[in-house]
């Protein structure tokens, strides 16, 4: 028997899952997050999931974790002591930025600034210099450069970033001044922006770079941990993270270059997703995940997500690839408000997170949120987690009230006002990542997962004319399971910024190949066997002088033939797809990309017990929900007791341990071989 | 005459009631949808200027003109009154004259086009943006002669014509335009890119008429202007006083050694109304610094700047018009008489954002903030490159973000909203230099309470020969600062020639050669500071001479003295703190540093420049 076992650690639950590769049966836990170490519940709960699986720990053959470990580090500010190396006359490249001040006109008169990432005073600069074609225009002074990086560890700086101008062309220098930075600093990471992103942008490569420095130690010790637990339980299995681009690593690559973990929680739902969608028979998908604070949307097109240039986590921005993932402030907790001024009605950004939590939660809490709002309307029953948590709908009542008199309107259409604008919101996050980027999102279908997308997804469809709604099993606990069905991952890539006629389809096939080779080797030494591994190369086009770059893939066989010349006719459809027009301005070959995947495992997965199409056995009670400016009747069901066909009439409520999915009047679930609930309009 | 507009649809828009939360709803989507603008611009358009640094400003209208959203209020509606031709569904206009939209757009590098939104024939809303472009002819690459004696000097001037007429490109008017640039493949990438822009935005309001109804969007747009009114006039009652203040500031100079050229606004309020005159305000310039202001435009700036303190989430937009008053004498610096040459506005378009905060923090010195940024920098560099191709590059610098009652100004920091400074990296990839020095000046920001942001110290090494020009101020009368901090550094530029010669340049200059090896060292001025700079945290103060911000010379304007390892001498620093109070007495609101005369005294000392001369006014202009 083959066991796999994924572990997404949340900010509130830990979810595991543990599958078995031969039978495709699974084993479900959740246990509550351990803040303060993560490793303790992933430790703890993967003790209770073999337990319940009746297995060892060393029966585990893989063991996946997507970890906020690093992402919050970044959040907290508790991210390492960071040293900063730069080329003479570049002191301040963190501190002024891009100089850029973020909102609108004046506002930079309620603007904080934030810190940079590392300080001013832990930042020294180095002679030597390269030019803008990789050569050397001046050479390092070394004993000048040994003597500041002293200086810096005097100053018990914990980690050193090397960030040189033009060194994404050449990065001799940051290597020269690397090897010095170990003698002096022996144990502490040493990270080169030449080798973590070769990319033109001196501002974006340091800060990046920083970053990854930043959360290196704090990760490594993690990683470390972990590792020696689990060894401690007897698990042998591989050990593997998952990168924010929805691939794997291994633990010892992601002590290495722990940056690419920054969304590697919000990734686990993309490929649960993507795992589910599969099964299902759906290539195109929209992507609802809905928390308590926040909401992450992706889109999936033709079984790929996509893909970008830059992760973003907070104030900070790095150019790392990762799924394309955006997140809005709106969750079940947003709190909704009334402003005095304008008397209009806004919720979120603010939200009363897990303590005291919404009004319903009897925690304290007595500001309206929007879970209060769905529990005035009625579509969270009376209590949650399967009955151990009771809702105080008093509470919410009362809370939702101060939004209705504030408005001058009655209390049912001030909580159905604020699940449409909490809706409204999630909707303007699906945009800018479909219509904005030039798909229709009625060529998609929308699935919602996390603690209340499924409550919000039929809603979300219906405003994105998205079909049908697909809601998981246990959409809960969706990440653990993408944590589970992916697979390894590398890449490389190199600034290349020559003009189609300053290049050729021979040479741009050597660079390509030379990457290639890089990735594979890469993967290879993270226990891949090379028959296991496939190649993709991509290519970033643009119009010579354009800002913006479209990431073309490319065939490498061929590509000496007219690869060029095929790329430029691809890139010109695209770009008239996204922007509506060509121009006649030479084409430029921005970056070349190689990317080298392990195994694509073809996963088995159980089908459920199939019905007459009839759900009156999984019924638990009738029911009444608000909606469309009146009361419904509707039924609540129990999703353990639904078979497969079984349609479900709207208006309906089926609860399940982790979520609670919403059925509005008008549209029909029916339940899928897998279990999967798709709901369509009648 | 005023515009024609042919609406083959004849069914009337009703006035219909909007519930709250439909209106919300329309109010993000529109939101939404200038973002969209934004983002659509900026992937498409080829020039540094707006592709990397954001030069560009969007908006959506309601059918009679008047900006739901965007940043610089609306224009159409004057457009709508000077423009004396039809239009028909289907066009696109376009225009860069601002004397045929009442200055609107301010200089003839700002493109602007406008597009009506049909709807079953009908005008339902209107999509407008404006953007620089790098060069539209005239007498010097930049298209922004300092000593142009009138527009005809500065290139191409387009009444409102139409780019696009019942949906097809006039291809003429295209390659007229594109004929009087030096950068015609910039100039048509980014023409085109902002008409895409606009054309998103018309997209995105028939979507939201698909899902609401026509009838609710109109009056969704109705009631959000008579939103913004009502929270406006709450505001005016509140921060406006009956009361007249004043305030005054100055260009430094015309860029012919005159100067410096006073800016006077006074503001009061009479009823729900506040007037904004700007009587004594000198007359216009005879070279190109004339800034023709748009009342309108003024207004909005008002607005924003009321609004961002109580409710930054209410949407900016033209409702409130009629609570304010905007008075400029004619042929004066903000109202030039045509034909007077405009290109070099930048200087008093940031300064009156000085004065606008200076008028209305005067009744609340709290909320008041010190004297900044209040400009944009130029610098263009053009000539051939090793392989003999044209280059020309127009680069806006930024300084330091003035001292705020919220904290320190950032340094090397825009106050221009979306802008960004070009990577170092990618001016040498593309440009022939090499940037030797990119950094704030330490000291540059005044000293306060809240620190004045620092100016920039940019040193470019020209590898090829060429020749540059330069738009900058703040050289000769420096940034105040308030409520006790001190005034900030001004600005400086000097050539530095491989021989070690060291030449002074001016702040306005065109056309100055540059040989391969030369250093050019654009230093740009600092924010004023905020506040008391004698109870200014010492151990801050310190930290920021370690980081290299402040020097140890200048942390004695904040009364620390910094002993050899570099930490606080806390004697001396409590003795020099009181030494510098009793010295120092009472501060006033304002500090602005030396009279005028005193600049002039130790003008040529201190900048290696003569001191500018008292400008003449020609003739009786008002």
């Amino acid at each position: 028997m083959t066991y796999r076992l994924g572990v997404d650690v949340g900010g509130t639950f830990t979810d595991f899952l543990l599958y078995n590769e031969d039978t495709g049966a699974f084993f479900r836990n959740k246990t509550p997050s351990t803040p303060g170490d993560p490793s303790e519940a992933v430790i703890a709960g993967a003790k209770e999931v073999c337990g319940a699986a009746g297995i060892n720990a060393s029966e585990i053959d893989y063991f996946m974790h997507g970890t906020t470990v690093a992402t919050n580090a970044v959040l907290e500010g508790k991210g390492a002591k960071v040293g900063l190396v730069v080329t003479e006359g570049y002191k301040q490249t963190l501190q002024v930025a891009r100089s850029l001040v973020p909102g609108g006109l004046a506002a930079w008169i309620i603007w904080p600034k934030p810190e940079p990432m590392a300080k001013l005073e832990h930042t020294i600069e180095v002679s030597g210099r390269m030019d803008a074609q990789g050569k050397e225009l001046r050479p390092v002074d070394e004993r000048k450069a040994r003597e500041a990086l002293e200086a810096l560890k005097a100053q018990g700086v914990e980690a050193v970033t090397i960030c040189l101008m033009n060194s994404y062309l050449n990065g001799e220098h940051e290597r020269q001044i690397g090897q010095i930075a170990k003698d002096v600093f022996g144990d502490a990471p040493v990270s080169l922006s030449s080798d973590i992103l070769p990319e033109m942008y001196e501002y974006e490569r340091a800060l990046t770079t920083v970053a990854n420095s930043a959360v290196r130690p704090i990760v490594g010790r993690y990683v470390k941990n972990l590792k020696d637990e689990l060894r401690g339980l007897g698990m042998e299995g591989r050990i593997s993270l998952l990168r924010s681009d929805g691939g794997l690593m291994s633990a010892d690559k992601a002590q290495d270059a722990p940056v690419n973990l920054l969304m590697s929680g919000p990734a686990g739902g993309v490929t649960g997703a993507l795992w589910v969608a599969k099964h299902a028979g759906f290539k195109n998908i929209l992507t609802l995940d809905v928390g308590g604070t926040s909401t992450d949307v992706a889109l999936i097109e033709n079984a790929e997500p996509r893909l970008v240039r830059n992760t973003d986590v907070g104030h900070l921005s790095v150019r790392v690839s990762s799924l394309d993932v955006k997140t809005v402030g709106a969750g079940g907790g947003s709190i909704a408000h009334v402003p005095e001024l304008t008397k209009a009605l806004r919720v979120g950004p603010e939200s009363a997170g897990a303590d005291p939590g919404p009004a319903a939660y009897g925690k304290g809490g007595d500001k309206p949120t929007v879970t209060d709002a769905n529990v005035v309307l009625g579509n969270l029953p009376e209590a949650l987690l399967g009955g151990t948590f009771k809702l105080d709908r008093e509470a919410a009542t009362k809370a939702v009230q101060t939004i209705a008199d504030g408005l001058g309107i009655g209390l049912h259409e001030a909580a159905a006002g604020i699940i449409d604008i909490v809706n409204e919101n999630m909707f303007g996050a699906l945009r800018m990542i479909s219509v904005q980027q030039g798909y229709d999102p009625r060529d998609f279908a929308l699935m919602g997962f996390g603690g209340a997308g499924s409550l919000h997804s039929n809603a979300v469809a219906k405003l994105m004319g998205s079909w049908p709604v697909i809601v998981p099993n246990s959409p809960g606990v969706l990440c653990a399971l993408g944590d589970a069905t992916t697979r390894m991952r590398a890449e490389a890539a190199q600034s290349y910024s020559l003009r189609r006629s300053e290049t050729s389809n021979e040479k741009i096939m050597t660079t390509l190949d030379e990457l290639g080779g890089l990735v594979q080797a890469e993967l290879m030494s993270e226990g891949v066997g090379k028959d296991e591994i496939s190649i993709r190369y991509a290519i970033d086009m643009r119009y010579y002088g354009q800002g913006f770059e479209i990431t073309m893939p490319v065939e490498a066989s061929g590509f000496n033939e007219r690869g060029l010349e095929r790329l430029c006719d691809e890139f010109d459809a695209e770009h008239r797809r996204m922007f509506t027009f060509n121009m006649e301005t030479e084409h430029e070959v921005v970056n070349l990309r190689a990317v080298a995947l392990g195994r694509e495992y073809n996963l088995p997965t159980l089908e459920i017990e199939k019905g007459d199409g009839n759900p009156d056995a999984a019924k638990l009670r009738d029911h009444q929900i608000w909606s469309g400016g009146g009361g419904h009747a509707a039924v609540i069901y129990d999703r353990a007791k639904l078979r497969a066909g079984d349609k479900i009439n709207g208006a309906a409520i089926i609860t399940e341990m982790d979520s609670t999915t919403l059925i509005l009047p008008e549209h029909v679930g029916e339940v899928d071989p897998f279990g999967n609930i798709l709901i369509t309009p009648q | 005459m005023p515009a024609k507009l042919i609406e083959n649809g004849d069914a009337q828009f009703n006035t219909v009631d909007v519930d709250p939360v439909s209106l919300d709803i329309i109010e993000n989507a529109l939101r939404n949808a200038r973002v969209e603008m934004d983002a659509t611009l900026f992937r498409t358009a080829l020039s540094p200027g707006i592709r990397e640094q954001g030069d560009a400003f969007p908006l959506i209208a309601e059918r009679h003109g008047n900006m739901v959203v965007g940043q610089f209020g609306s224009f159409i509606d004057g457009f709508l009154k000077a423009f004396d031709g039809e239009i028909e569904e289907g066009d696109v206009i376009l225009l860069n004259d601002p004397y045929s939209c009442e200055g609107a757009i301010s200089h003839v590098n700002d493109q602007l086009i406008i597009v009506p939104v049909y709807r079953a024939g009908r005008i339902i809303a209107w999509a407008a943006m404006f953007g620089h472009m790098t060069d539209v002819g005239g007498k010097v690459p930049g298209s922004l002669p300092t000593d142009a004696a009138s527009i005809f000097e500065e290139g191409l001037r387009l009444p409102p014509v139409k780019l696009y007429r019942k949906g097809e490109l006039q291809e003429d008017i295209l390659k007229i335009a594109m004929t009087q640039s030096r950068m015609p493949e910039w100039y048509k990438a980014d023409l085109h890119a902002i008409v895409a822009s606009c054309r998103v935005a018309a997209l995105r309001v028939n979507e939201i008429c698909d899902r609401f109804g026509d009838d609710v969007f109109v009056s969704a747009m109705d009631e959000l202007l008579q939103r913004n009114h009502r929270a406006m006039k709450h505001l005016i009652q509140t921060a406006v006083g009956q009361e007249p203040v004043t305030f005054e500031d100055y260009i430094c100079d015309d860029g012919k050694g005159a100067g410096p050229f006073k800016i006077k606004c006074t503001m009061w309020r009479e009823g729900d109304k506040v007037i904004l005159d700007f009587e004594g305000t000198d007359p216009q310039s005879d070279s190109s610094i004339n800034f023709y202001l748009n009342e309108n435009m003024f207004k909005m700036f008002f607005g924003i700047y009321m609004i961002m303190v109580f409710d930054p989430q209410v949407l900016f937009n033209d409702g409130f018009y009629d609570l304010v008053d905007v008075r400029i004498p004619e042929g004066s610096l903000l109202k030039p008489r045509f034909p007077a040459a405009l290109s070099c506005r930048t200087h008093a378009l940031g300064r009156i954002f000085d004065v606008l905060g200076a008028l209305l923090g005067q009744k609340t010195p709290e909320f008041l903030c010190a004297a900044g940024f209040s400009s944009s920098p130029h610098l263009m560099f053009s000539g051939f490159d090793q392989n003999n191709e044209w280059f020309q590059l127009f680069q806006i610098g930024f300084g330091g973000i003035p001292g705020k009652p919220f904290g320190d100004g950032p340094d090397g920091h825009s106050l221009w909203p979306g802008f960004t400074n070009v990577p170092n990296e990618f001016l040498e990839r593309y440009f022939p230099m090499i940037i030797e020095k990119y950094e704030s000046a330490p000291d540059s920001g005044g000293a306060g309470l809240n620190r004045g942001g620092n100016g920039i110290h940019m040193t470019y090494r020209f590898t090829q020969a060429g020749e540059i020009s330069i738009h900058d101020d703040r050289w000769f009368i420096p940034p105040w600062g308030v409520n006790g901090g001190k005034p900030a550094k001004r600005s400086w530029k000097q050539l530095e020639r491989p021989d070690g010669t060291k030449i002074a340049i001016g702040a306005k200059v065109d056309k100055v050669r540059v040989e391969a090896g030369d250093l050019l060292h654009y230093v740009t001025w600092g924010g004023g500071g905020w506040g008391d700079p004698l109870t200014r945290d010492a151990e801050l103060v310190a930290l920021e001479v370690r980081r290299g911000l402040v020097t140890r010379e200048g942390a004695r304007d904040y009364g620390v003295v910094i002993d050899s390892a570099g930490g606080v001498d806390t004697a001396a620093t409590q003795a020099l703190r009181q030494e510098k109070k009793e010295a120092r007495g009472e501060p006033g609101i304002f500090d602005f540093g030396p009279s005028i005369d005193a600049l002039r005294t130790s003008c040529e000392e201190d900048t290696g420049l003569p001191a500018p001369v008292q400008p003449v006014w020609r003739g009786a202009a008002s």
